[in-house]
């Protein structure tokens, strides 16, 4: 943060007023915005007093432009000090800006800032002629041109020391120079060696309208063709989430100390348990989603409304909660671990009951129970320790039965209907 | 060398007018309302399949920021802002956009705005482009004459853009503080969310683009996603102007495909490293907010997004600041704390505080007047700073000066055992300020 004052009172002006032809420039400033929303017309207005005061801008200037907006003088106080192009104190005729950050930096700002500290002594003073003042600032964005000045409006490029006391001089004797660059580019073209951009075709005109092709021959068939790039590009982004993971916090392209290990993608290539999307979702609270984030969720919600509506028909291993390992035959798994519970071959009356009624039982495993031949609530209540160890086994749950009851849900739930 | 016909900016370098005629010769402005009728999805979808990050610094996809917007407006206008405050140290490429090919960015203006149902965008211009102002302004002037632009325009979607410009402060870089400079306050980065795409500009959806990435659009439009997709790499796709500053014997801009490798960028357009490849000490591959990569690791590696950031660096602007071996380090990157110690708003403490305390002791570093022990302080605190800020700029701080102690700590070290062993009347000061 650079500390800014206004000037001392003795050097402040009794009063500002916008000369006739700045007060209709201001005014056509102000009606660049909204009904309202005048206030954002204050950095052009109080550039423009600047402009109107010699290049600096007095506290009675800063008054009037609050004024004139309807804002308070502290919040246009607050804009004049915190903005580093107000210059708050008298300048010189010619107000010299060094860049003086590292690409100028590292082509020689140091010897003009040398050079300029010689000849118009320490930095913010007006020389004895009042032609000068200088500073360095930062950054001015004219790279490719360093070292660089910026003198009142105007930016000179390419300066070493000696070129610039050249200017200095023409400058305080009145003699036209040259602005921009000094050694003869006309930009930031690479000097007098420019390689690219020289196919006269892009500047006759003769290639206007050669794009419109593109959609002659796209025309017919359009759909099919659109339809189809667009499933490649659905498969290619599967099949890419897996080989190249991306982080579950996007840090914007920049770069981090942090390894990013908690991407569902990495879970997912490293063969874990992906987390349950519930338990990511609480942590992003952005509006910004990221688009796999948002499309994982699409897709859940999707395969939920499926398996609600739709009939069981064939199992399937997705959905977060009820995993399967593939690996060996679950009926061999459970048998290994307890007895199987007996199944009836069709529901009483041909009225199941909805397990998913029991805490812990989603749609799959409801189906999977009624592929066992358990269709109602008694059935479950009847299991014997043996019986929920084998189910557990089968449906990869151990543990999970007893600990979420289901033995107990099931028999009030029993109860309940009699 | 990406060939002439694939180059999005013909008039880079201001050989050719920047004039409408020209630049409806050059392109520009040629069948926007064919465009337009191909409809917001379409236009939406096809800057998704380019591939196109955005160009700002960030890389965040453009086609998603777009569609982020509101597709309906709840009563509430919708707004453009097209981010041309331009001061990342090291970038100086929207400065040639808006001065030598301005209607690119003014098609891509209406272009953008029409995707995201904005009537209205303002370009916020760093306040000391005066001259780039001017030439944009008088761009605007001439599209809202030859109606092209405005409330009764050829193409029948009304739309008014305005130039406004600031008064020099880099952090109005930042999205949320350009908006609310532009709204007339300090230059403050806002909390998000609420995110500019539901609470922007006087409180309107408002999406904040750069330059590039705005006037790439047309462009990209006419000759189709899957064009730009085709240059570069997976996941760093298309064109990029680079601004290669420092060290190299022709520094210049240039437009190239995403993904040249640092040697071929250097050699083909800035006429070779001065003092040849083995004078290179680093490089500053994003702007000054990234950190260094040295010589051995950036002299052949590929200029995209992805790549430098598994060097630990980033592609950021692809400004390319390159220093050589007569390059005192040290006291660059405490150049760069400088930098950022000046251009901290003083919102957050870490911030406010903590640059100029990293630019104090790196100051004391350059000399070699520290204690050894003091590094990994620094160190330290750099990870104390990045994170812990509103906006990125307490990261930008602390990053360069990372990237210093990890590839340039016996440097550090020398200079300090250096000083040490020679006889002072002072104690040698540690870290207390």
């Amino acid at each position: 943060m650079a500390n800014r004052r206004l000037a001392p009172a003795t050097e402040q002006p009794r009063d500002f007023a916008f000369s006739e032809e700045n007060a209709a420039w201001a005014q056509g400033q102000i009606e660049k915005y909204p009904e309202g929303r005048q206030a954002s017309a204050v950095i052009p207005l109080l550039w423009k007093a600047q402009e109107q005061n010699g290049g600096w801008l007095p506290q009675k200037a800063i008054e009037a432009v609050a004024d004139q907006l309807g804002m308070p003088h502290i919040r246009v106080l607050e804009v004049a000090t915190f903005y580093t192009m107000f210059a708050l104190e008298p300048v010189g005729r010619f107000w010299i800006q060094l860049c003086g950050t590292v690409p100028c930096d590292a082509c020689g700002a140091r010897e003009l800032k040398a050079s300029l500290q010689e000849r118009l002594g320490p930095a913010g003073h007006v020389s004895a002629d009042g032609n000068f003042s200088w500073l360095e600032v930062e950054c001015l964005g004219a790279c490719c041109n360093a070292p660089m000045v910026q003198i009142n409006q105007d930016y000179y490029e390419d300066l070493t020391p000696e070129s610039l006391n050249t200017l200095l001089d023409d400058l305080a004797a009145g003699r036209p120079v040259k602005i921009g660059s000094q050694t003869g580019r006309t930009s930031s073209e690479p000097k007098d060696s420019v390689a690219t951009l020289t196919d006269a075709t892009l500047f006759d005109g003769s290639r206007v309208g050669a794009w419109r092709k593109r959609f002659e021959q796209t025309h017919d068939g359009a759909d099919s063709g659109e339809e189809a790039t667009k499933k490649d590009e659905a498969a290619s982004t599967e099949s890419r989430a897996r080989s190249e993971p991306k982080p579950a916090h996007p840090d914007a392209g920049r770069a981090t100390e942090r390894p990013a290990s908690d991407a569902p993608a990495q879970h997912a290539a490293d063969g874990k348990e992906p987390k349950g999307y519930a338990d990511v979702a609480t942590g992003e609270t952005s509006a910004a989603k990221p688009a796999e984030i948002a499309a994982a969720d699409a897709k859940a919600v999707e395969e939920d409304r499926v398996l609600r509506t739709e009939p069981p028909q064939q199992p399937v291993a997705s959905g977060a909660d009820d995993a399967v390992s593939e690996e060996q035959d679950p009926e061999k798994r459970a048998d290994a671990a307890g007895t199987r519970p007996e199944g009836r071959s069709a529901a009483r009356d041909d009225r199941p009951d909805d397990l998913t009624l029991i805490k812990g039982i989603g749609p799959v495993n409801h189906r999977r129970l009624n592929d066992l031949g358990i269709w109602h609530f008694d059935q479950v209540a009847a299991w014997s320790a043996e019986e929920v160890a084998w189910v557990g086994a089968y449906l990869a749950f151990p543990g999970r039965i007893d600990r979420e009851n289901w033995v107990g849900q099931a028999a009030s739930l029993a109860a309940k209907k009699g | 060398m990406l060939a002439d016909q694939d180059r999005i900016f013909t008039n880079l370098y201001g050989l050719h007018s920047p004039d409408l005629d020209a630049a409806q010769k050059r392109g520009a402005w040629d069948g926007t309302k064919f465009l337009l009728d191909m409809g917001r999805d379409w236009v939406i979808d096809e800057m998704k399949g380019s591939g196109l990050r955005g160009r700002g610094g960030a890389g965040f996809p453009t086609g998603l920021k777009w569609s982020f917007m509101p597709k309906k407006s709840d009563g509430r206008p919708h707004y453009l802002v097209v981010n041309a405050d331009e001061s990342e140290p090291g970038t100086c490429k929207d400065r040639e956009i808006m001065r030598h090919d301005p209607h690119l960015l003014i098609e891509g203006c209406l272009i953008a705005s029409f995707a995201m149902a904005a009537h209205a965008c303002y370009i916020y211009i760093r306040g000391e482009y005066v001259a780039e102002k001017h030439a944009l302004q008088r761009a605007v002037d001439e599209a809202y004459a030859a109606k092209l632009v405005g409330k009764d325009n050829v193409h029948g979607y009304p739309f008014d853009i305005y130039v406004h410009h600031g008064a020099g402060a880099y952090i109005c870089g930042e999205e949320t503080a350009l908006l609310e400079s532009l709204e007339g306050k300090k230059g403050m980065p806002r909390l998000k969310p609420p995110f500019p795409a539901n609470m922007g500009l006087y409180g309107c959806p408002t999406t904040v683009n750069n330059v590039e990435s705005i006037a790439v659009a047309g462009t990209i439009l006419r000759r189709g996603g899957a064009w730009f997709a085709g240059l570069g790499g997976k996941n760093n796709t298309g064109t990029k102007l680079f601004c290669v500053s420092g060290h190299v014997n022709k520094p210049c801009n240039v437009e190239e495909v995403m993904g040249i490798t640092f040697r071929e960028l250097v050699d083909k357009h800035c006429g070779g490293m001065r003092g040849g490849w083995d004078n290179l000490l680093c490089s500053i591959p994003g702007g000054s907010s990234v950190p260094l990569v040295p010589a051995e690791q950036i002299i052949d590696a590929k200029m995209d997004f992805d790549t430098l950031k598994n060097l630990g660096s980033g592609l950021g602007t692809a400004a390319v600041i390159v220093l050589d071996r007569s390059t005192d380090i040290v006291s660059a990157i405490a150049r760069i704390s400088y930098f950022y110690k000046h251009e901290s708003c003083g919102q957050c403490t870490p911030c406010r505080e903590g640059t100029g305390w990293m630019w104090r002791v790196l100051t004391r570093m350059a000399q070699g007047r520290a204690q050894r022990r003091e590094i990994d302080m620094l160190l330290e605190v750099t990870k104390q700073i990045e994170g812990h800020t509103i906006c990125a700029l307490g990261d930008a701080a602390a990053w360069p000066v990372q990237g210093l102690i990890r590839h340039f700590r016996p440097e550090i070290e020398k200079r300090i055992a250096q000083y040490s062993a020679n006889p002072h009347s002072d104690a040698i000061p540690m870290a207390a300020e």
